[in-house]
């Protein structure tokens, strides 16, 4: 089994988020970089994969040098091989085309992506991909199987879940389900020591790809006003509150 | 040319979210000077009439098809194709589990550039600029089209709508291109049993280990009905099998923003905060003063969740009565 799990790095959920540059960049200081925790899950799933029946996998980033160390750490959990496509440009549908075109050219059977990034939440990626290449996808996968030749996927629906049944290759934009949040794998001292010695390739695009859409700015929410508190004797004056300052019951 | 709006429904049903698309599409077209073309599938008046009632000029139905059975790809297919012919500027779809999966393959497919997660109306029209949510609502993103045509997805429950009664003309959707073929299909669907879709509640109620055990959940459920709200839990509750993972909200669950969420014995941990704090008004019901959930309270409580729940059930049902 070929699989490639496409990683995005983004900031630490604890993290404080400040712009810059007239609020056009994100402001770096003092920001962690991690794993996205949805492909995080895609990532563990993947080392199951190969545990149970036996695979190559290959992590998959589109971004600059500050992403490696987070591709180190994907090679130490238990990734084969990890591929950079060096690329400042960042919306979902140059992402997209770069990450295609690397499938493209090398065989996959199942192609993992977390069905969203927690940075810009666009969660264009994976559907982009599957219409490129012209694929299925399941989107919001929360369970996998593989049978036989057959990819069976549990996907989320408003209000329930979707089980469909797949060829190969396929697009599985997972989430938690996938694995479980305790079942997800950490490095080990021996992974960390192994991962040295894996391949960490970057390759540099020779065309570039154009955006159809551009980040003008970014904008923090209002500041939230003080938080009101009522007694709880006073339960009443909350309802009263909610009904006729709040306007929401 | 047109605006294109996708109309979902949920058993046999409008969505919310789908008078919000309705009317967001409204607000476009009588800016670009252009009329309104809803896709729904379905042959029910009374979706017709609420169509109409938000701003659709002309419905296109599909009604020989379940939406509940059809792959996605075949409904990206059949929104794209119709997009076609009609000639669309914009297509607008809600931001839903089924808006995601589809959007990404009409814009591509109809060479259409792709504005998700829209929170606002265009702030400009020429070129096309859209206020977006970004950091799991820790921030905003302002994206402008570098195409003269787009895709925008709508996170429910953000922009809202208003009725704009309009005439319109029904017309049956070109069912030939509802034959293409795909490498996926649906075997089943297990639907939840809740009345009311998270994503789509303008309230929610939601709990944390602070209730203690499972069974203490029905002063939490009837809370919620007594709202027309839904209800959620923390990560820990889900983790620990007392709710279904389906009501899990935050970082690596679902995020939602309703008009109220109602945090009861949740301490607030910045995962949790994530999936919530896009709520409008969040009020925080916890024993511990010092909950760092107060900070991004608007009403909060401290007070014993078994002394407090019940009196607010019994408030609200004293102003129901009258």
């Amino acid at each position: 089994m070929e699989i490639v799990v496409c990683i995005s790095v983004v900031p630490d959920t604890t993290s404080k988020i400040n712009f810059t540059e007239n609020n056009t960049k994100l402001d770096e200081n003092g920001i962690t970089y991690i794993i996205n925790p949805f492909d995080e899950f895609c990532l563990t799933k993947a080392i199951f994969i190969k545990e149970k029946i036996g695979a190559n996998i290959t992590v998959l980033n589109v971004g600059g040098v500050k992403n490696d160390p987070v591709l180190r750490k994907a090679l130490a959990i238990g990734a084969d091989k990890a591929i950079r496509i060096e690329s400042t440009n960042l919306d979902g549908i140059s992402v997209a085309k770069h990450i295609s075109q690397y499938i493209k050219e090398n065989n996959f059977d199942l192609i993992f992506c977390g069905k969203e990034s927690i940075d810009y939440n666009g969660g264009k990626v994976p559907g982009f991909i599957a219409a490129i290449l012209n694929i299925p996808l399941a989107n919001g996968c929360v369970g996998m199987n593989i049978e036989g030749e057959k990819i069976i996927t549990e996907n989320e629906i408003d209000n329930g879940v979707q089980v469909c049944e797949s060829t190969k290759p396929i697009v599985i934009a997972g989430q938690k389900g996938l694995v479980e949040e305790k079942e997800l794998k950490i490095p080990s001292m021996r992974g960390i020591m192994m991962a040295r010695s894996k391949p960490l390739e970057i390759i540099k695009p020779e065309e570039s790809i154009k955006n159809n859409i551009e980040l003008k700015k970014f904008e923090l929410p209002q500041e939230k006003s003080e938080c009101k508190m009522i007694d709880s004797e006073n339960v009443s004056e909350l309802i009263t509150l909610l009904r006729n300052e709040a306007k929401v019951l | 040319m047109c605006i294109l709006i996708f109309a979902e429904t949920w058993n046999g049903k409008l969505k919310k979210s789908s008078f919000e698309a309705v009317s967001y599409g409204r607000n476009l077209a009588d800016k670009l000077n252009l009329k309104t073309k809803t896709v729904i599938f379905s042959d029910s008046d009374d979706n017709f009439k609420l169509l109409g009632n938000y701003g659709s000029s002309e419905i296109i139905k599909y009604n020989s098809i379940n939406l509940d059975n059809i792959e996605n790809d075949k409904l990206a297919n059949i929104i794209c194709e119709t997009a076609k012919n009609k000639q669309a500027k914009h297509i607008i779809i809600s931001n839903t589990n089924r808006g995601k999966s589809i959007c990404s393959k009409i814009a591509f497919d109809s060479e259409k550039s792709l504005i998700t997660n829209a929170v606002s109306l265009p702030i400009n029209y020429n070129p096309l600029t859209i206020k977006c949510k970004a950091f799991s609502s820790k921030a905003f993103s302002f994206y402008e089209s570098k195409t003269e045509n787009s895709v925008i997805t709508l996170l429910p429950n953000s922009i809202g709508y208003r009725p704009k009664e309009t005439s319109y003309s029904i017309i049956e959707g070109n069912l030939n291109i509802a034959n293409s073929s795909t490498d996926l299909r649906i075997i089943r669907e297990e639907k939840n049993t809740n009345e009311v879709s998270l994503t789509d509640a303008e309230r929610v109620v939601s709990a944390g280990r602070g209730l203690k055990s499972p069974e203490n959940w029905n002063m939490i459920e009837e809370l919620a009905q007594l709202i027309n709200g839904g209800t959620a839990c923390s990560k820990p509750v889900s983790d620990m099998g007392w709710r279904p993972h389906a009501e899990h909200v935050g970082q690596t669950g679902i995020a939602i923003n309703p008009d109220l969420y109602i945090a009861i014995g949740i301490s607030g941990a910045i995962q949790h905060l994530a999936g919530v704090s896009g709520s409008k008004k969040i009020v925080v019901i916890n024993t511990d003063p010092d909950a760092p959930f107060f900070k991004s309270a608007d009403y909060g409580i401290v007070g014993d969740a078994f002394e407090v729940v019940p009196k607010m059930i019994e408030e609200i049902k004293k102003i129901q009565d009258s």
